[in-house]
C-alpha cells in the first residue's frame, strides 16, 4: 500500500519538534537527552487547557506541527490516535481513590480516563467532526496506528493524521510497566502525491518475525526501546535523511511492518 | 462499501449465554438487570452481571491472561460455534489472513483496582502476582483473542468508550477492502469494574433502579457486562452466502464536550448520515433503528433530536439497554448482534423497563415487541469524548 507523507510532528526528550530535530535524526548532530517540552496548546479553550494531562499536550504539540507542516486544515482532517496506555497519571489517581475507604472518584478524572480522551480534546481544539480512531497495541501501538492510518488513507480520499503518544506511569504501576519518557509523534498521510508530499511510503504487513530497524545513536536507540511511541524513530530517521530507505517496525507477535521510504522530487 | 457477510456471531450478557438465550429473553421482553452486588460496591443501582465468571478461568496455556474481562472473552468465543467457525476460516484463508479488531473500554483494569488494595505496606509496590501486560493493558483483549483462536493477522484494540465495538466493523471492512485481510474477527468485551461504577456515579449518571431508556422518569444508566464477536468475510466466500450483511459504517466526532453529547445530536446525526451514505441507502430504507438509548436525560434527548431529524418520527426504534444494561465498550457489538437477531427473526424489540415514553421525545419509540419483516437496521453507538458510530446491517441478499 502506497501513501504519501505530507507532514511530521514530534515532541520527545531532547527532540523539541520535528523541524528542530531533523538534523539530529538524520545523523548530523549529537543527540542530547533533555526533558520533553510540550505546553498545553493555545487551540484548547482556557477551561480545558487547565485540566488536560501530559498526553493531550504531547498529542496536540506533535499533531498540530504535522498538520501545519502539511498545510492542511486541522478542522477537516480524520485522525488516528495510538497509545500504549492513555493518561497514566490520571488512572493512578483513580486507582488510589478506589483503594481508599471512601472510593470517591473525581468526575473529571473519570471522563479523562477513557482511552480516547485525547481524541476528544483534539476534536474540541480542532473543531473537527471527522471520524477519529483511538487504538492500542501495547508496545506496537505506533505500528498498529501506522497500518490503520495507511488503510484509512487508502480506503478514503483525503489525508489522515496519525498521532501516537506515550508517557510514564507513576509508581507503583511504573515498576510493572516502565515507560522511559514522554513522547509524541504525528504523521499526515495522503492517498495521492501532491506538491505537499515529501516522501512516498510503501507499507506492507508481513506475518513473520523480523529484527526491527535500530537507531545508530546509542541515546536514540535507548529511547526507541524505552517508549512505545518512540518505536517510530527509525521511520523518522528515514524521513529526515531524505534518501531511499527501508524500515522494519515490529508489530504484533510474529509480524512486522516493512516500510520502503522514497523521497518525492 | 461492498457489503460483507457476517458468517458467524456469538453473544453473552446478563440476558444469557448464546444467541438463542438472548433471543428468547428479547421475545419475552425480559430484563437481566438486578441490584448491584459486585465487589461490595456501595452504590444503589442495578447492573447487568454475567453469572458464574468467578468459576471459569481461562484456558491453561493462556493462564497469564486470566482476568474477568478475558474470561468473558473466552466464554463468548466458545458460544454459538464461534471458535469452530474461525478455525474453519483459518483453514481456508490461513491464520495470517484473518485480522482481530476488537474493542473494550476498561480491559482487565479490575485486576489493578484490586491490586492497589494489596500494595506492600512499606514500599507501596504492587503484589508480585500482578500482571499488567496480560490483564490491564487495553491491548490484552486482542492479544488474548488472537492467541486463543490461533490467528496471525493484524490486530489491535479500539478503545473509544461506548462506540468502540461499533467502530471495529469499520476497521475490519477497510482492512478487507484493501486486501490486508480476507476475514476478520470483530467484537469485544467489557466487564464490571470499580472505575466505571464509581465513575458514572460521580457524574450522577447511574440509575437508582433498572435503567428506563426514553422514559419520562429516566434517571441514568445501568452498567452491564458482556461479550460479542462476529466473523466478517466477503459475500463471495463459501460461508458468506445467505448470511446477514454489514452494509455501512459511519463515524463522527462531536467536537463539543468530553462527557455530554451535543445537545441537538449533531455528531450522532453525522454518524447516521455517513453510515447510510456508506451503505448507499436513504433513511426510508431502514426498517428499525436500534438506538444507543442509554437512559440518561441528556443522551436520550440528544439522540432523539438527531433520529427525529433523520426519520421524521416514522421509523420504529428502541433501545435494548433496559434489557442488557449499558455494556459500554461492548455495547456496539451487542446491539449489532441484537440487530441481526431482529432481522433473522422478524422482531423489533420493545424497550424493557420503559413504562411511559417521555412526551418531549418525538421518535417512534417501541414499548412493546413488534413482529415485522426487518430487512435493514441502523444501530447507534455513541461515547465519551464525542465519539460516534452508526452501522447498517441487512438481511442476506
Amino acid at each position: 500500500m502506497r501513501v504519501f507523507a505530507e507532514g511530521v510532528g514530534l515532541a520527545g526528550p531532547g527532540l523539541p519538534g520535528w523541524k528542530a530535530s531533523r538534523a539530529t535524526l538524520a545523523g548530523f548532530g549529537a543527540y542530547t537527552r533533555a526533558p520533553t517540552a510540550a505546553a498545553a496548546s493555545e487551540l484548547l479553550p482556557a477551561a480545558e487547557r487547565r485540566r488536560v494531562g501530559t498526553p493531550v499536550k504531547l498529542a496536540l504539540a506533535a499533531g498540530s506541527e504535522a498538520v501545519g507542516a502539511a498545510g492542511r486544515d486541522i478542522a477537516t482532517m480524520a485522525t488516528v490516535f495510538a497509545s500504549s496506555s492513555g493518561d497514566c497519571d490520571n488512572v493512578h489517581h483513580i486507582f488510589e481513590a478506589l483503594a481508599s475507604p471512601e472510593r470517591q472518584v473525581s468526575p473529571t478524572r473519570f471522563h479523562n480516563s477513557v482511552h480516547n480522551a485525547v481524541a476528544g480534546y483534539w476534536s474540541i481544539a480542532a473543531k473537527c467532526r471527522q471520524a477519529s480512531t483511538s487504538l492500542c497495541c501495547h508496545d506496537a501501538s505506533f505500528a498498529a496506528g501506522l497500518l490503520e492510518t495507511t488503510v484509512q488513507t487508502g480506503a478514503g480520499d483525503g489525508p489522515v493524521a496519525l498521532i501516537a503518544y506515550d508517557h510514564p506511569y507513576p509508581e507503583p504501576l511504573n515498576s510493572a510497566r516502565p515507560v522511559g519518557g514522554e513522547f509524541g509523534v504525528a504523521l499526515v498521510l495522503a492517498p495521492r502525491a501532491t506538491s505537499r508530499a515529501t516522501a512516498a511510503l510503501d507499507i506492507e504487513f508481513v506475518p513473520r518475525d523480523a529484527d526491527a530497524t535500530r537507531m545508530d545513536d546509542a541515546g536514540l536507540e535507548a529511547l526507541r526501546c524505552a517508549v512505545p511511541a518512540a518505536r517510530s524513530l527509525p521511520l523518522l530517521a528515514a524521513l529526515a535523511g531524505e534518501g531511499r530507505a527501508t524500515v522494519i517496525l515490529g508489530y504484533v507477535a510474529g509480524t512486522h511492518l516493512r516500510i520502503a521510504v522514497a523521497p518525492c522530487a | 462499501m461492498q457489503p460483507l457477510a457476517i458468517s458467524r456471531y456469538s453473544i453473552v450478557n446478563c440476558l444469557g449465554a448464546g444467541s438463542r438465550a438472548v433471543l428468547e429473553a428479547l421475545l419475552e421482553k425480559r430484563s437481566g438487570l438486578a441490584r448491584c452486588d459486585f465487589e461490595a460496591v456501595g452504590i444503589e443501582t442495578h447492573v447487568g452481571r454475567v453469572a458464574g465468571l468467578e468459576d471459569i478461568p481461562v484456558r491453561d496455556d493462556l493462564g497469564r491472561y486470566d482476568c474477568r474481562n478475558n474470561r468473558l472473552a473466552q466464554l463468548g468465543l466458545e458460544l454459538d460455534g464461534f471458535a469452530a467457525a474461525v478455525a474453519t476460516a483459518r483453514e481456508r484463508y490461513g491464520a495470517a489472513r484473518i485480522g482481530v479488531f476488537v474493542g473494550t473500554s476498561t480491559s482487565g483494569i479490575l485486576e489493578t483496582e484490586l491490586a492497589y488494595r494489596r500494595r506492600e505496606p512499606g514500599t507501596g509496590a504492587l503484589p508480585p502476582d500482578y500482571r499488567y501486560h496480560e490483564t490491564h493493558n487495553t491491548y490484552s483483549l486482542a492479544d488474548f483473542v488472537r492467541r486463543y483462536l490461533g490467528l496471525r493477522g493484524p490486530a489491535f484494540v479500539i478503545s473509544s468508550a461506548c462506540s468502540s465495538t461499533a467502530k471495529v466493523f469499520g476497521n475490519a471492512a477497510r482492512m478487507i477492502a484493501l486486501n490486508v485481510c480476507d476475514a476478520a474477527v470483530v467484537g469485544g468485551v467489557d466487564s464490571l469494574c470499580l472505575t466505571t461504577l464509581y465513575g458514572f456515579h460521580s457524574l450522577e449518571l447511574t440509575s437508582s433502579g433498572p435503567c428506563r431508556p426514553f422514559d419520562t422518569a429516566r434517571d441514568g444508566i445501568s452498567i452491564g457486562e458482556g461479550a460479542g464477536f462476529a466473523l466478517l468475510e466477503r459475500v463471495s466466500s463459501p460461508t458468506g452466502r445467505g448470511q446477514a450483511l454489514l452494509l455501512g459504517v459511519g463515524e463522527s466526532s462531536d467536537a463539543h464536550h468530553m462527557s455530554t453529547p451535543h445537545p441537538e445530536g449533531l455528531g450522532a446525526r453525522l454518524a447516521m448520515e455517513r453510515a447510510l451514505q456508506c451503505a448507499g441507502l436513504s433513511p426510508a430504507a431502514v426498517d428499525y433503528v436500534n438506538l444507543h438509548g442509554t437512559g440518561t436525560r441528556t443522551n436520550d434527548a440528544a439522540e432523539d433530536c438527531a433520529v427525529w431529524q433523520m426519520f421524521n418520527g416514522t421509523t420504529p426504534c428502541s433501545s435494548t439497554k433496559g434489557a442488557t444494561g449499558h455494556l459500554l465498550g461492548a455495547a456496539g457489538i451487542t446491539e449489532a448482534i441484537i440487530s441481526i437477531l431482529a432481522i433473522e427473526n422478524g422482531l423489533m424489540p420493545g424497550s424493557a423497563n420503559t413504562r411511559e415514553v417521555d412526551p418531549a421525545l418525538r421518535s417512534n419509540y417501541l414499548l412493546a415487541n413488534r413482529e415485522a419483516r426487518v430487512r435493514r437496521v441502523l444501530s447507534n453507538s455513541f461515547g465519551f469524548g464525542g465519539s460516534n458510530c452508526s452501522i447498517v446491517l441487512g438481511a442476506a441478499d
